[in-house]
């Protein structure tokens, strides 16, 4: 990012964004090249089994999945924090965390569909309650981001979205009950660290996505938060021009007048 | 390495729309910025343009 | 300070029952209900069987499932309906005028559009035992389920229904925005009526609760969210 133009970068924001790819090809190395694929022996049979390297998606998948959480839980805190204190603040971070966290939530479902073909010999799974919630949740918030790009008077707009984010949060539990009494019959890991053959160098790279993309989502946030902003203020100034403009006509109208009442007079 | 085809296509994907997304989202700021005053502008370098105007 | 809250409530629910009436009085004039909704859920009853291939088994195994896709399909003309009853001449400003609380405006237009639904029900279940040949097993689980899949449904939707109304682009975005939340009512409602039409062996009095739950937790939030809504 030149500093010769105006942006949404700053220092701050560029030191974070250069540790942030730093530390994604720390996270690659250790990805693909130090850990070991995931291959357990039967323990009466001797046979092979486990994920072998399909293990090595679960870095990307599981800090992804728990950070669309976090993006969806901080949309339903900012969207609360609007209600009650009505500022901008809180409405450009709920909007912010829900774009963030929408991007997340696709890659967490297509990233999980990837691994899963190859370990569950399926790309998907009707029966499995985290997948069914996490789709339900991505098209929540689908429908949350719709609304916020339709046109509308922007208090009432935040006013709205932040009804939908929490209606939304509200649902989601139901949601997972709902699926996991629907087909008791979940696929998926009870936890995905409890399974697996943990070896102190798998469950430090998994720790390493964790910050990794923990960055890559702070990084994201933050330009978005920025450019949030930006279209709060030009909002603001676009009111604030037209009323400038406005009341220039008025006087130039005046002036006109006044200019037909000593042009009549001669 | 097993299941190369599925890891790169799920690293990959992931990588490339992280990277899209970011990139959109700097591209947008950017178009936003000149439409908005300076006193508006928090956090933001603009050098670029203070030497110009 | 006790009997002034119980006056307060009384009020809530006389002025509540004003709203319903009115649009229930509306409905029955303009009978949009019967002459548009019913037949379009009938039509989607017979699209159903023509598109499983009319095998009357598979159309019973698959009944319950059906017979709640159609409800709120036709739940979201319902509601598009009600809501444009308040945007209609400027109603909504009216109604904000007489002074009546946010809360008594959504419970009265929620308990219209629950009629409404209701009446469907029990026209779309002629509808599946006629068409689909589905027996009832269990009538009291049946009716139950009818009234709190249609207490969540109605709730839900009059909240989204005023959230969505005078944007530009609401028929569309209010199915995107209902329907997600409404995934657990699909899957509680059928699952209920699985076990009241005979069609698989599950508890259904157990997914009662669960559709009790969602109509509780929606009335009370939509009362409360309506009213941060329209204030101005």
């Amino acid at each position: 990012m030149a500093d010769s133009t105006t942006s949404t970068g700053s220092p701050g924001s560029r030191l974070l964004g250069l540790t942030t790819l730093v530390g994604l090809a720390g996270l690659l190395l250790f990805a693909f090249v130090f850990t070991e694929p995931d291959v357990r022996l039967h323990p009466t049979t001797g046979e092979e089994f486990g994920q072998f390297d399909a293990v090595r998606l679960l870095y990307l998948h599981v800090p992804m999945a728990v950070l669309t959480y976090v993006a969806f839980l901080t949309c339903a805190v900012a969207s609360a924090g609007y209600l009650l204190k009505r500022g901008a603040w809180w409405d450009v971070t709920a909007h912010a965390s829900a774009e963030v966290g929408t991007v997340c939530c696709g890659l967490v479902l297509v990233t999980g569909s990837i691994w899963g073909r190859p370990v569950w010999n399926t790309w998907w799974e009707w029966g499995d309650v985290r997948l069914m919630t996490t789709l339900v949740l991505f098209l929540l918030f689908t429908g949350y981001l719709a609304l916020r790009r339709t046109p509308a008077e922007p208090q009432r707009q935040a006013r709205r979205a932040a009804i939908v984010a929490l209606v939304a949060v509200v649902d989601i539990p139901l949601v997972n009950r709902s699926v996991e009494w629907w087909e008791n019959r979940t696929l998926h890991q009870q936890s995905t660290l409890a399974e697996l053959k943990i070896e102190d160098l798998t469950l430090f790279t998994l720790m390493l996505g964790f910050v990794v993309f923990g960055l890559v989502f702070a990084w994201l946030m933050l330009h978005r938060f920025r450019v949030g902003w930006l279209e709060h203020a030009q909002a603001g100034h676009e009111v604030a021009l037209a009323i400038a403009e406005r009341h220039a006509e008025m006087e130039t109208l005046d002036v006109d007048a006044a200019i037909g009442q000593t042009g009549g007079g001669k | 390495m097993t299941h190369l085809g599925y890891l790169l296509a799920g690293w990959g994907i992931a990588l490339a729309v992280l990277g899209l997304y970011g990139c959109a989202v700097v591209r947008r700021g950017r178009r936003l910025a000149g439409s908005v005053p300076e006193g508006e502008r928090r956090w933001m370098t603009s050098r670029g343009e203070n030497q110009g105007g | 300070m006790g009997s002034r809250g119980v006056g307060q409530v009384r009020e809530l629910f006389t002025d509540a029952r004003l709203v319903a009436t009115r649009d229930l009085r509306i409905e029955a004039r303009s009978r949009v209900l019967l002459n548009q909704v019913a037949p379009f859920a009938l039509l989607v009853l017979v699209l159903f069987g023509f598109a499983l291939d009319a095998d009357q088994r598979t159309l019973r195994t698959f009944a319950p499932g059906l017979f709640w896709v159609t409800v709120l399909l036709a739940a979201l003309l319902a509601v598009q309906r009600s809501a444009s009853i308040e945007h209609a001449d400027d109603a909504h400003t009216g109604l904000r005028l007489s002074g009546m609380a946010a809360a008594s405006v959504f419970l009265g237009k929620a308990a219209a559009v629950f009629v409404q639904l209701i009446v469907l029900e029990i026209l779309l279940t002629v509808g599946i035992v006629v068409l689909y040949g589905s027996e009832v097993d269990d009538p009291a689980l049946l009716a139950l389920t009818a009234v709190a899949a249609a207490v969540g449904v109605a709730t839900t939707g009059t909240l989204y229904g005023a959230l969505a109304s005078g944007l530009g682009a609401r028929e569309t975005l209010l199915p995107i925005l209902l329907l997600p939340v409404l995934a657990p009512v699909l899957i509680g409602a059928t699952r209920s009526f699985d076990d009241a039409l005979g069609a698989a062996a599950v508890d259904g009095w157990a997914w009662l609760g669960l559709l009790a739950v969602f109509g509780l937790v929606a009335t009370v939030l939509g009362a409360l969210a309506h009213g941060a809504m329209i204030e101005d």
